[in-house]
């Protein structure tokens, strides 16, 4: 029944478009169909960049005038002492940025230092050779990154108190959310940790299921918000992850490295340095699986929808618009999913660390 | 990956860190350590009490077979005294007929035993009288014929040994 009334308003829309694909046919032959395959894919790799200021949308006027929906963020440089202003001044890297007495640019993303008239010089391999200084600006990612943070600790914090106002029972979105956060203790933590040691790795495990979980469903809203497809915040997770393992590690986990028991010798010389290279590589896996997974599912999610303009008939758009809808329900699932193997993952270099072998 | 680690940026590794961070100590202390006692301290609870229940009903199956065995019991010992009041009964009513018989046969004995006495006493008494009327008889005899005294022993002798022949 209820999968009859949700059929309904998605053949409503698929019909539409299809009208409104075909209306625009009528007038769309005058612009080169390259010209469009490169802006689509260009707007591509903008979506997945970070940036500068917290853009909702852009549109161009009649007039050819790009307009720019959102606001500004502010832009902290270290470059001989702190320098904060407000990243209009670059006007979506359209100006030269004056500061006390020194000049930035926006190049590709990137602030360099530069002259008053906005100089970039570059090397051979037409990579700018300008100055950079350190960067600490408060970018979309950023925004993105706290918003997430608060909504999580609004959520949860309001969960824990709704346990003692509502005697050991959760009450409202606590219930919704108390077999997700059991799911981890039960399904991820103890068996990957073991009954003993679990606990002290539940507030990590909780907080980076849910951080991924519910930064990859943010990044499936129109809006474009994209914080998994960028290695920095996944290298971040990786590396705690790396760190907490590394210092958790016990004598056995060494010991499993260094000089690994029940094998000759020689095999014992030549695991070591194996071994040793594998535990930086797990979470390096970790950090590259999260990163390729997300971004990879942003290309295609957008390459499809950029195919309906590309098609611009009836047949293709409709069928793109179908498969980027399937897609996107795909990518519900891949949300959720990326934040499991990430905890799970994490949970298994746990337990590794900590396990006990009473056998050998 | 050049394009990998060029889109690296330092500054958003150094907040995400940061953020990060503060988010799971925030978290820890105002949601998942009350969080997951509350949900430890229920799981106890009810685990308490489904522990507590399988005891009672333990328990009460104990008090049942405890009662049955007392009614058993009971029912057994009542069944033993019927038995053993019937039996002194038996033994009551026996011993009072052996009394009886003895008692009885003692009298009869007594009985007998006096009645032979009594004919004793009664013979010697008959001798004594006879004795007695013997001599009255002697007497009259002596009275009458005093004059021939050897006859007269004769006579008493032969009529003494009559008399104890009898």
């Amino acid at each position: 029944m209820r999968k009859k009334i949700a059929l309904k308003p998605i053949t409503a829309l698929l019909f539409l478009l299809t009208f409104v694909s075909y209306g625009k046919e009528q007038h769309g032959h005058d612009e080169p169909k390259g010209d469009l395959r490169t802006e689509i894919k260009e707007y591509i790799q903008h979506h997945l960049l970070d940036s500068y200021d917290f853009g909702l949308f852009s549109y161009t006027t009649h007039e050819g005038v790009e307009n720019h929906v959102g606001f500004p963020l502010p832009v902290i440089l270290w470059d001989d002492g702190l320098k904060v202003f407000s990243s209009s001044k670059f006007h979506h890297g359209e100006t030269v940025a004056e500061v006390d007495g020194n000049h930035y640019i926006l190049y590709h993303n990137k602030i360099y230092k530069t002259d008053e008239s906005g100089t970039i010089n570059n090397d051979a391999e037409n990579h700018p050779t300008n100055a950079k200084p350190l960067d600490f600006s408060i970018t979309k990612n950023v925004v993105l990154i706290a918003m997430v943070f608060a909504i999580l600790f609004f959520m949860f914090s309001r969960m824990a108190k709704s346990y003692k106002t509502n005697n050991g029972m959760p009450k409202g979105m606590g219930r919704f959310l108390e077999p997700i956060v059991l799911y981890v203790r039960d399904e991820i933590a103890i068996p990957n940790i073991g009954e003993k040691k679990y606990k002290k790795y539940m507030s990590y495990l909780l907080t980076v299921f849910f951080f991924v979980w519910i930064v990859n469903l943010f990044g499936l809203t129109p809006i474009g918000m994209n914080v998994t497809n960028n290695i920095a915040v996944t290298l971040c997770l990786a590396l705690i992850t790396y760190f907490i393992t590394t210092f958790s590690g016990n004598k056995n986990y060494w010991k499993h490295i260094f000089w690994m028991p029940g094998v000759p010798v020689p095999m014992k010389i030549i695991l070591a340095p194996i071994e040793l290279l594998g535990t930086i590589i797990k979470p390096f896996a970790l950090m590259i699986r999260l990163y390729a997974n997300i971004t990879a599912g942003h290309v295609v999610i957008m390459s499809i929808i950029g195919m309906m303009f590309i098609f611009n008939n009836w047949l293709g758009s409709s069928l793109s618009f179908l498969l980027a809808f399937v897609l996107g329900i795909l990518e519900l699932l891949v949300a959720a999913l990326q934040a499991y193997i990430f905890t799970v993952l994490s949970a298994l270099y746990f337990g590794m660390a900590v396990e006990e072998h009473d056998h050998h | 990956m050049e394009e990998l680690f060029g889109g690296f940026s330092l500054g958003l590794f150094v907040w995400m860190a940061v953020l990060f961070l503060a988010l799971v100590f925030l978290l820890k202390k105002f949601a998942w350590k009350p969080i997951l006692d509350a949900v430890e301290s229920r799981e106890e609870g009810i685990k308490n009490a489904l522990d507590a229940a399988e005891k009672a009903k333990l328990e009460m199956e104990n008090l049942q077979a405890d009662n049955e065995k007392l009614l058993k019991e009971a029912r057994t010992e009542r069944e033993a005294m019927l038995k053993e009041a019937r039996e002194m009964k038996n033994k009551m009513i026996e011993d009072a007929k052996d009394e009886a018989k003895e008692a009885s046969a003692k009298l009869i004995a007594q009985a007998q035993a006096s009645i032979e006495t009594e004919k004793k006493a009664a013979i010697a008494d008959l001798k004594a009288q006879v004795a007695n009327l013997s001599i009255e008889i002697a007497e009259k005899v002596v009275r009458e014929e005093l004059s021939n005294k050897d006859k007269q022993v004769k006579l008493v002798e032969s009529m003494l040994g009559e008399a104890t022949l009898n």
